[in-house]
């Protein structure tokens, strides 16, 4: 408790700056997780209304509403705000807050650059989004950008799309170094590596897979700077060059991303099942080895997503087995927050329905995935609805929900106010509908052989894409009773105790809601 | 065909009314008609029931601790969190589920990729946004476009049954024959798809891949592009005729002739009058996709030929452009993709069409010229 006293002694010294000073300079790992969580609901919100324009085109057959051309750069354009600026922020925004919260350090380890990688994003979107409005459109090839429809046939636009993304690689990079080096530095005295909270962990794991992957991405659109504007042929055929080069490199950089994009939300979901459980963890260790395990393996499997490239049948083998493989750690998860409910004392608030959603429909996602990696049946699946329906299972219940169940749990932390309950749960309630209805029926449109990607489709394939629509319509509306239940809850509401989960554990919970500007100035000892 | 809406409720659905389709809930992958496709459908029902069971026994323990473990029926929480004995069960029998998955893969995927001993072969290039279909030891080949109206894509006209599935010439192949398929693209990456085979197959530019099968039932088979493609990725399907062997020669001999008769129609005297009606169809099915049907294209990627400096200006820059292709451009080499006749017959009708009144013409011969002389 001596460090609460502390940070009251000096929070009259050391308060936030006054008015817009105190977002731009700011190097407070508070006031910068909070940014980086509004620019990611932002990015969801744009991001969420291209989805919008999608599932309208492709409510009935026929092209209704938009043309092809804009129609590909909708898929595109939403694909690419919601992997980079909404997901991957959100969790950065979770890292910012909670990391020194739950090792019981005072701020990031390098809050300046902290400060520089927040406000590289808005910069990498404006110029992303400003692409929409250019000559030529946004871009039109899929946010897997395969050349060369990306690079000679790709729209004047490509080459901001391109700088767009060396700025986000650069501010991902700089937040993943912040949050090693805040790790493995800052621990509060007696904190050792296998006593760190389970968000610690695979935040830490996730940023090492970061370092080791956005260069990769990097240069990758270098190469495509370079084949468009400079004359090279790195993946051009015609001068020597190779499209599929293009997808080794791409994946090689795409799948530990999936990760990226999902081991934190694992992280958080074992504090809210074991918290909601009033039941310690089960298998600690095994979760942790699980997750070292899962982004290690995650290294060798990116051509799973080239099965139908022609690559030989030895690679073809090896990358099935590889792929299979990664069910062995995910199931352990699984079946360890299972457990961990097994005979608990469990209670159904917000937090916890959408961590008891995210188990079930995330291993609904492992399902599909066990099949995709069943190369020969891959041949079916590949680049249909069954795909797309595979990775928002794993994407919307996974890392979404993940970080709707986050934002719930500490929301109490964050604005020392309950946020509404009933409110929570009917946002609760609507988006596991909603999502479902979206997302369930395009399972069976892949296997009836609806191709993604396309604007118009086959009449056989009518029905289920109307009520795949008028789902994600649902689920799409819901989350603004999210944005109003967040503001209601930081403008007022019942006042929050320090630790407001009676099973809740760890250091967080030990400083008052909402937390002081500044906490743990003196490190707390973990015993 | 079973996956096929009914065409009566197609037509009821009216003209200028947005479709309202068919009852047609397929939920699940079908079994296709090559052993290829069973076999791929059989692994896909093994998997999925494998995942039905784990799931069963997964969600089963859960919903048994939702509904008997809550603490609002004053369940107490037990305190149990480590057991090594369990950790290293539940580690070691999906990895011996998963052991018996991959046995009967692997020898699937080693039968799917023996494409040896083929009796017919067949060249499949991809285009943006069509599918040429060269037969290698026959002499002859050609192009296989969309063949939906643009009326019912637009929804001025009731929807036919095979909407978006449905091309002018279809690949024609007969049945109980191994037939090789050699796949490359010559623009983008396209990838050639027919669920009923259990055939997919990514088309790259440079490269050439293979993949085959071997139809038993007569029938016409259905399929798309598979790979996002650029604008028209969703208006080229893949249409195959598998017929008896006497049609499918038949058919060969008939299509050999025709080929010979087009080379002979290269050294006919054409007027402008038959040019540019033959230019008409031609640019319709080669470049209106991207310089639309008005010629007023969708710049800047595709420049408008109305008014245009080049339909309007120099012949032969004319001429190159056409057959040559613009590199670095979406503008491709048409001097393979179309005969000498329609290479005239669509330049011809660009420099006279919409108003380009130049009253220029070239003929078929000139471009067989053109074209020898580089």
């Amino acid at each position: 408790m001596s460090a609460v006293a502390d940070t009251h002694s000096q929070e009259h010294h050391h308060g936030p700056a006054k008015g817009i000073s105190r977002w731009l300079l700011t190097t407070n790992h508070k006031d910068i997780g909070s940014m980086y969580l509004m620019f990611s609901f932002a990015m969801f919100l744009l991001g969420g209304s291209m989805a919008m324009v999608i599932r309208a085109e492709l409510f009935q057959p026929g092209l209704q509403i938009v043309q092809p051309e804009f129609f590909n750069q909708m898929t595109t354009m939403h694909g690419l705000i919601m992997v980079f600026g909404a997901v991957m922020p959100a969790f950065v925004g979770l890292a910012n807050w909670m990391l020194p919260l739950m090792i019981g350090a005072p701020d990031m380890a390098l809050p300046r650059m902290n400060n520089w990688s927040f406000w590289l994003l808005p910069c990498a979107f404006l110029i992303l989004v400003s692409t929409l409005f250019m000559q030529g459109g946004a871009p039109n090839f899929g946010w897997t950008f395969y050349a060369p429809l990306s690079t000679t046939y790709g729209p004047p636009s490509t080459t901001f799309f391109i700088f767009a993304v060396h700025i986000m690689g650069v501010s991902s990079i700089m937040g993943a170094i912040n949050v090693i080096a805040t790790i493995l530095n800052m621990r509060a005295p007696g904190m050792t590596l296998m006593k760190m909270p389970l968000f610690v962990w695979t935040w830490l794991i996730t940023a090492f897979l970061l370092i080791a992957v956005m260069p990769v991405l990097a240069g990758v659109v270098t190469m495509m700077l370079m084949d468009i504007n400079f004359g090279t042929s790195f993946f051009d055929a015609s001068g020597g060059g190779d499209p599929v080069l293009f997808q080794h490199v791409f994946w090689f950089f795409g799948h530990p991303e999936v990760y990226i994009m999902i081991l934190p939300a694992f992280g958080a979901i074992s504090h809210i099942v074991a918290a909601f459980s009033r039941k310690p963890l089960f298998g600690y260790a095994s979760m942790v080895y699980a997750v070292g395990a899962i982004a290690l393996l995650s290294f060798v499997v990116w051509a799973h997503h080239m099965f139908t490239v022609g690559i030989p049948l030895a690679g073809q083998l090896f990358f099935m087995y590889a792929t299979m493989l990664i069910a062995v750690p995910t199931g352990v998860k699984v079946f360890n927050w299972v457990t961990t409910m097994f005979r608990g004392s469990l209670s159904f608030e917000a937090p916890m329905l959408f961590a008891v959603a995210f188990i079930i429909l995330f291993t609904i996602g492992g399902f599909s995935g066990l099949m995709l990696a069943i190369a020969p049946a891959d041949f079916q699946y590949h680049d249909t609805y069954f795909v797309v329906a595979h990775f928002h299972y794993v994407l919307v219940p996974g890392a979404i929900f993940g970080i709707f169940a986050s934002a719930y749990f500490w929301l109490p932390k964050w604005t020392g106010h309950m946020y509404d309950e009933t409110l929570a749960k009917t946002h609760f309630w609507l988006s596991f509908i909603g999502m479902n209805l979206a997302f369930f029926p395009m399972h069976f449109l892949g296997l009836a052989g609806m191709p993604r990607r396309i604007p118009d489709y086959a009449l056989q394939f009518a029905d289920f894409n109307m009520v795949s629509s008028i789902g994600a319509f649902m689920f799409g509306v819901s989350q603004l009773l999210f944005l109003f239940i967040v503001v209601k809850c930081v403008r007022g509401g019942e006042k929050a105790a320090a630790k407001p989960w009676d099973g809740a554990e760890g250091l967080e919970w030990t400083v008052p809601s909402p937390a002081p500007y500044h906490t743990f100035s003196t490190p707390p000892e973990v015993k | 065909m079973r996956v096929h809406a009914k065409r009566a409720v197609a037509l009821a659905a009216g003209l200028l009314s947005p479709a309202v389709v068919v009852a047609d809930w397929t939920m699940n992958m079908t079994p296709g008609v090559t052993g290829t496709s069973n076999q791929i459908f059989s692994l896909h029902m093994t998997i999925l029931w494998i995942c039905v069971a784990i799931g069963v026994v997964v969600f089963g323990v859960m919903f048994w601790s939702i509904f008997a473990h809550r603490k609002s029926q004053g369940a107490k929480p037990a305190n149990f969190h480590e057991n090594t004995v369990v950790e290293i069960l539940w580690t070691i029998i999906p990895f011996a589920i998963l052991v018996a998955m991959a046995i009967p893969a692997t020898a699937t995927l080693v039968e799917m990729y023996d494409t040896t001993e083929s009796e017919v072969d067949i060249k499949v290039t991809g285009y943006q946004w069509r599918w040429q279909y060269e037969y290698i030891n026959e002499d002859f080949g050609y192009f296989s476009s969309l063949s939906t109206p643009r009326d019912q894509i637009e929804n001025r006209q009731a929807k036919g049954e095979n909407y978006l599935l449905e091309v002018d010439n279809p690949l024609v192949i007969p049945v109980g024959k191994k037939v090789r398929f050699l796949l490359t693209a010559n623009d983008v990456i396209h990838s050639w798809w027919v669920p009923e085979f259990g055939v997919k197959k990514d088309a790259i530019p440079g490269f050439i891949n293979e993949t085959w099968t071997r139809v038993d039932e007569p029938g016409i088979y259905r399929g798309q592009c598979t790979e996002l493609c650029g604008k028209d990725h969703g208006f080229m399907p893949v249409v195959v005729e598998a017929v008896p062997e006497e049609e499918y020669n038949a058919w060969v001999a008939e299509q050999r002739e025709a080929a010979e008769k087009e080379r002979q129609l290269t050294q006919k005297d054409w007027t402008l009058e038959e040019l540019m009606a033959r230019g008409e169809k031609a640019y319709a099915t080669a470049c209106a996709a991207c310089h639309q049907a008005d010629g007023s294209g969708a710049p800047p990627a595709f420049p408008a030929l109305k008014d245009s400096p080049i339909a309007t200006g120099d012949m032969t820059a004319h001429i190159d452009i056409v057959v040559n292709g613009k590199s670095g451009t979406a503008m491709q080499a048409f001097g393979n993709q179309l005969s000498e006749v329609d290479l005239a017959a669509v330049i011809t009708y660009e420099r006279n069409a919409w108003g380009n009144n130049t009253g220029d013409m070239v003929t078929p011969k000139e471009i067989f010229d053109y074209k020898n002389q580089q």
